[in-house]
Formats: C-alpha cells, structure tokens, sequence
C-alpha cells in the first residue's frame, strides 16, 4: 500500500477532537460577538492622516462618551470602530472630537443599522440556515441512495459538514476574543458556501468508494476505502488548492473590508478538504467495523 | 467525430469573440460607468431605508401616502445634483434611497427626511422645556391652537410657491405665503408676540444661520397673517430653502432604519484591488495548472481565459450589479471553475495508467467525470439559491445577493467551459503528432 491513510484513522480524530474542543472551549469562555447586522448599532471606518494608535482612539472615544466600543485596526492608521446607534448630530460631534485630537481624518465607511432591521436579518440568516441545512439534507438522502449503506454515508457526510461548521465557528470566536472580530451576515454567506463545497468533496470521495465496491474485488472494505482516498487524493487536494489561491489573493491583495469574510472561506476549505479526506470516509470504516466486531462479538 | 470537433471549437470561438467585443473596449473603463455595474460599496456612495409612521392613517390612506412621501424625496433630491439617485419604495411602509457617488453633504442628508424644513420658536420662560438652544437664548416650539388642537408653527403650512426677491435697499429675501391653517396660527402667534418679542427660526435641531453666522430671529413688529419673508439670509442658503420649500411636505414621519454611506475612494481601491487580487489569482492557478497537468494544464489556462472572458459579458448583459462581495465570489468561482478540469485531467491520466490510447482516454475521462461535476457542483447550487433568496428578504441586501449571483454564474460557466472549451481543445490536439507523446500529459506515466 503506497498511502495508509486509513490506518491513521485515530490520529486525524485527534486532531480534530483537539481543534473542536479549543473552539468549544473558547465558544463557552468569549462566546461569539455579533455584528452590528444582527445586533444593531453603527459602524464607522475613519483614516487619519497623522499616525494614531489604538490605545490613544480607545481613550480618546472614552473620553468623548464612548466607553467600551469595539476598536478593530484595518490599516495603516486606519480603524473600524463599532457604536451604538449614532444620530447624524452625534456622528458630527464624534468626527469634530477626533479631528480635535488627532487632526484630518476620513470617514471611509458609515453604517446604521436600526433594532428593527436587525432583529430582520438575523431572523432571516438563521431561516436561511436552516433552509441550507435541509437543503442539504435533502441533497445527501439523494445523492447517496444508491450506496449500499446509504443512512451511513449520509450521516458520515452530515458529521463531516457538522466538524467543518465547528472549527470555523470555534475559529471566529477565538478571533472574536483575541481581536474583537465579529459574526455578520458574510460570515454566514462564507459558512454557507464552504459546507457547500466540503460536502461535494465528500461526495467525490464517496463516489469512488461505491465505484470501487462494485468492482466487486475481494479485499476488505478499509483496503477499498484507502484505495478510494488514494485514487481521489491528488484531485481533492489539487481543487482545494486552486480555490486556496483565490481566497489568500481575496485576504492579501483586497485586505480589510473582505478580511472576515475570507478567513471564514480560508479556514472552511481547509476544515472541508480535512473532513472529506480524514473524516467522513474514516468514520465510515470505523462504523462498519464497529457493527462487524458485534456481529462476531455475539 | 473530428469533424463535429471541429465545428464545436468553431461555435465556441464565435462565442469568445462575441464576450470579448461585449467586454472591451477597456479603455473605456472595464468596470465603471460605461462598463459593468458598480454596487454602492465599489464607487461609493449612500444607501439609506426609511420607514414611514404611518399610525396616524386610514389603512386606505396609506398606500397614497407612501407614494406622495415618494414624490417628495425625488423633490427634494433633485436639486441636489445627484447623478441616477434610485428612490423606491420597499414592502408597505419602507422607502429605498440611494445616491451614487456621496456627491451631498451630512447636512443635507439629515434635511432629506425632515417633515418640515424649517420650524419656528419663541422664547422660553425659565421653568419651560426648551427644544433648542442658541445665543439668543433657550426657545420652545411656537404654538397656537387650531380646531381645538394645539399646533406647532412650521414651514409645513407654507404654500409651495416660496420666491427669492430684493428689497428697496438690495437685501435679499425669501418670500413665503401661509395656507389657511397657517394664516391663523401665524396669525395667534405673531399677535402675541408682537410687537418687541423675537421670533426664532430652526432647520432641524440648529438654529438658521444668517450670511453673516448669527442666528435668523427677527423681532415681530406687527401681526402676520398671510405672507412674510425671511432676511438675512446668504444666496446658496436662500435657493437651497426656497427649493426644498417647495419641494413640498412629507405627509408622514420619516425614520432611518438603515444607512450605509461609503466614500468614493475607498470603493475605488476595492475595485483596483479587486482586479489585483483576481489577475494574480489566475496567473498563480494557471501556473499550477501547467505545472501539474503539463499541456492539459495550458488548455485548461486557455479555458480559464475564455471562462473569465464570457463570466464579465454576463455580468454585462444580465446586467449583474457588482459588489465587493460579488468580486469575492467571482474570484473564488476561479478556483472552482478549476475543479471540472481538475476532475477531468485525473480521470485522463487514470485512463493512460490502464493503458488507453490519448483519444480513447480522453473520451473515457470526460465521460467518466461528467457524473462527478455535476453531482459536484449541486449543492454550491443549492446554497447560491438559499442566499440569493436571503439577500432578497433583508434591507442590507447587496453583499449577500452579489454573492450568491456571481458564484452561481461562475460555476454554472465553468461547468459549460471544462466540458465544451477543455474538451474540443484537448482532441483537437489527438489529431496533431504532439498526441503521441503522453508524456506531455502526465509527466509521471513514463517513469513507471
């Protein structure tokens, strides 16, 4: 056997167990902070002319009235600075307030969002979600009734698809904590899209595990699902690699406005390709064995 | 069979060249005004949603009342020198705004939904509420009872045929006539404070600002009735009001539930950055592309080229109005666009490995593969779908639905690309002598 994959099938369990177990951990300590989309409030970008650091904002806006906002740095002398709603009065003073301290400035980006549209949004990403999910629910009872076991290769996948959401979200709130990042509506459109795509890559890998079964060769079922990993390993790797491109070109070359956005899809695909490759075929291995070791057990 | 290739590469370079014309010229500006759409994030601008209190109404007044509300913002915004404003209404009591360009000031952005341009206020006693205060002192709204009710004094009962006019001394003035209502509570209103008590005038929560930077409070010498005039006044500020006077009233409050205001320069960073992130993004695939599948690799780099050339004549003729969002999903599609030919390619070389001839493979490899891009690209379907509707069902829409477009027309292209552009290239070159050499195509196979 050139790669045993599924030999180390405990290992990659690990190493999953420990990454969702950090993320949970952190889910349970800092939570996961909302962004003014889903929780009202408004958002201001503003760039200084004149080097400002986040300290001196932070006490600066203390000092204007706004104790505890959040302060995000997006660039060179450039912030993200996330309020409670700001009447156009308000907004005037603020901006008079900080050119007083720090000199010119520019407010790039300004955003309102009212409680009623909030309490909306979230309502609407979280029917969307739940929509998505049966969707796909739908999409594997279809695409895997025509495996042998089709309510394990179905539920494998939805493991998989469940791991993929818990890192990223687990990621978020590590970073939410660390360096106040937030959960918008883009973070769920990310999310979305990348369960999307990990789940066609286990379908791809499911796909030949099948193909490989009918072939009818006498070897036991973890040798086919190894030789089916090793089959569809260069293309798995190859499709995540052209879209890793994309996204590290989107986070390094776009930067701030879309940063959020595509770290979700960079930890996602990654999480994706991880789970189709090292966790749902595996799973499937140890199921089976799990029933066979009982068959023979009794 | 090589013939009908034949003709497939023929239709399929018409296309390209039909995308291309569609496309350029670039000099005129790939995206921009005369290219594809730009949303509000990407060329700046002002996103506002009103909603209407509409408590005050009949249910069978509403619907009429949302369109006069209408009507007027288009009044009040046209003035203002906005290229292409969109002004529409959304759901029963809900009004979209949005201005291109961020060419208005905050001043006239707050003015836009003001019932009243200007209100009217008198003095307060020192035990009263003031609602402003200036340094003429602290003032109330001035009040009169009409119909047994008590009413404010606004420029809501002002006729809307407001004038600019000099008078013998070469003062401008802005001429204005009351209504009925207004006859009579001017009328109160002026008789009680005339004749050495002031009267103050307010735009919004500011006093308003003579050309010399004082406040505009004249003494009222005498009774008011049908029409006054206010001096004082500098030019630009005594057209901007006399404009918006007669713009007409709001028959209803109006709230801001959402505004999203982007400067112009930030959206065109995002636009150059975008492009930046896209080219390197490609030129970085392509390169592994050739690396890996060798001169498969450089058909599918001529796939890309064709796919990115008829995504953008999409995005032109739909026409698909993009955000930074959408470039995010277009650029990420690139990399996915990959993925048909990706599973192709491996079919091939699995094809080669047992031991077929280059056509046979290939054949074989497309057929073989079709399966998987299909059932492969379903659920990036399925979610582009549920987005799509998401971003339709909520105010702060564009990113959202820019995204779930520009996905969805990215794979559904590249699905066309991998199976018809990849294909036709690939056995047009089983007939040249290059075909012979496999190695060209996996470069491992003839080291085993």
């Amino acid at each position: 056997m050139m790669f045993d994959i599924v030999g180390k099938r405990f290992w990659f369990f690990l190493i999953s167990g420990v990454v969702i177990l950090i993320g949970v951990t952190s889910l349970a300590t800092f939570g996961l902070k909302a962004g003014i989309e889903f929780s009202s409030g408004s958002m201001m970008t503003v760039g200084f002319e004149q080097e400002v650091d986040q300290g001196g904002l932070r006490k600066e806006l203390a000092g204007l009235g706004y104790a505890n906002v959040i302060i995000q740095s997006v660039g060179e002398d450039e912030f993200l600075i996330r309020l409670p709603e700001l009447s156009g009065e308000a907004k005037t003073e603020l901006e008079a307030g900080l050119t007083a301290r720090f000199g010119a400035l520019e407010v790039r980006e300004f955003d309102i969002v009212s409680p009623m549209v909030a309490a909306e949004t979230a309502q609407n990403a979280a029917i969307a979600v739940a929509i998505a999910a049966i969707g796909i629910l739908l999409y594997i009872t279809w695409a895997f009734h025509r495996m042998p076991n089709p309510f394990h290769y179905g539920t494998c996948a939805i493991v998989a698809l469940v791991h993929d959401t818990l890192v990223a979200v687990g990621a978020f709130s590590i970073l939410g904590g660390l360096l106040d990042w937030e959960i918008n509506l883009m973070f769920v459109t990310g999310i979305l899209a990348v369960i999307g795509y990990s789940v066609n890559n286990t379908v791809v890998v499911f796909d030949r595990i099948r193909e490989n079964l009918l072939k009818g060769e006498r070897v036991g079922f973890e040798v086919v699902v190894n030789n089916s990993l090793v089959e569809t390993l260069s293309r798995s790797l190859n499709t995540s690699l052209t879209t890793l491109f994309m996204v590290l070109a989107l986070l390094l070359f776009v930067g701030a406005s879309i940063q959020n956005f595509a770290v979700v899809l960079l930890i996602g695909i990654i999480a994706g390709t991880y789970s189709s490759l090292c966790i749902a075929p595996q799973l499937l291995v140890v199921w089976k064995k799990g029933r066979r070791g009982k068959a023979e057990g009794r | 069979m090589p013939r009908r290739n034949t003709q497939v590469f023929i239709v399929a370079l018409i296309i390209f060249a039909l995308a291309a014309c569609i496309v350029l010229p670039v000099e005129e500006g790939l995206l921009g005004k005369r290219g594809i759409r730009l949303g509000l994030d990407l060329q700046g601008g002002i996103h506002i949603v009103y909603r209407a209190d509409l408590s005050s109404l009949e249910s069978g007044e509403r619907d009429g009342a949302m369109d006069g509300v209408k009507e007027i913002l288009g009044n009040r915004i046209n003035p203002m020198g906005v290229t292409e404003p969109l002004i529409q209404r959304q759901g029963s009591d809900r009004i979209v705004v949005e201005l291109p360009g961020l060419s208005i000031t905050d001043k006239e952005k707050e003015s836009l939904s003001r019932v009243a341009v200007l209100e009217f206020g008198e003095l307060a006693a020192e035990d009263e509420e003031a609602r402003w205060e200036n340094k003429l002192g602290r003032w109330k709204p001035a009040t009169a009872v009409f119909d047994g009710e008590e009413k404010e004094l606004t420029s809501r009962y002002f006729r809307e045929n407001t004038y600019l006019d000099r008078d013998n001394l070469g003062g401008l003035r802005l001429i204005f006539e009351w209504d009925e209502e207004g006859s009579k509570l001017s009328e109160e209103i002026t008789g009680r404070l005339a004749p050495d008590k002031p009267l103050g005038i307010f735009e919004g929560n500011e006093a308003l600002l003579g050309e010399d930077g004082f406040p505009i409070a004249p003494i009222v010498r005498s009774t008011i009735v049908d029409r006054g005039e206010i001096t004082g006044l500098s030019l630009t500020d005594a057209e901007r009001l006399s404009k918006q006077l007669n713009a007409g009233r709001l028959p209803v409050p109006l709230e801001i539930i959402y505004d999203q205001t982007v400067s112009p320069i930030l959206g065109s960073d995002f636009v150059e950055m975008s492009i930046k992130a896209g080219l390197i993004g490609i030129v970085i695939v392509m390169l592994f592309m050739i690396f890996y599948y060798r001169l498969s690799g450089v058909l599918a780099s001529l796939a890309l080229v064709f796919y990115g050339a008829l995504v953008m004549a999409l995005f032109k003729l739909i026409p698909v109005t993009l955000t930074l969002a959408g470039l995010g999903g277009f650029i990420l599609s690139i990399g996915m666009a990959v993925d048909a030919n990706v599973l192709i390619f491996e079919r091939i070389k699995e094809e080669l490995r047992a031991g077929r001839t280059l056509g046979a493979a290939i054949e074989a490899g497309f057929n073989r593969a079709w399966t998987a891009i299909r059932d492969s690209n379903v659920t990036t379907f399925i979610v582009c779908g549920i987005l799509y509707w998401l971003g339709s069902s909520i105010v702060a829409s564009a990113p959202v639905m820019g995204f779930a477009l520009t996905l969805f027309i990215g794979v559904a292209v590249s699905m066309f690309t991998a199976i018809v552009v990849t294909r036709t290239l690939l056995l047009l070159f089983v007939a040249t002598p290059l075909a012979q050499r496999t190695r060209l195509f996996s470069p491992h196979l003839g080291r085993k």
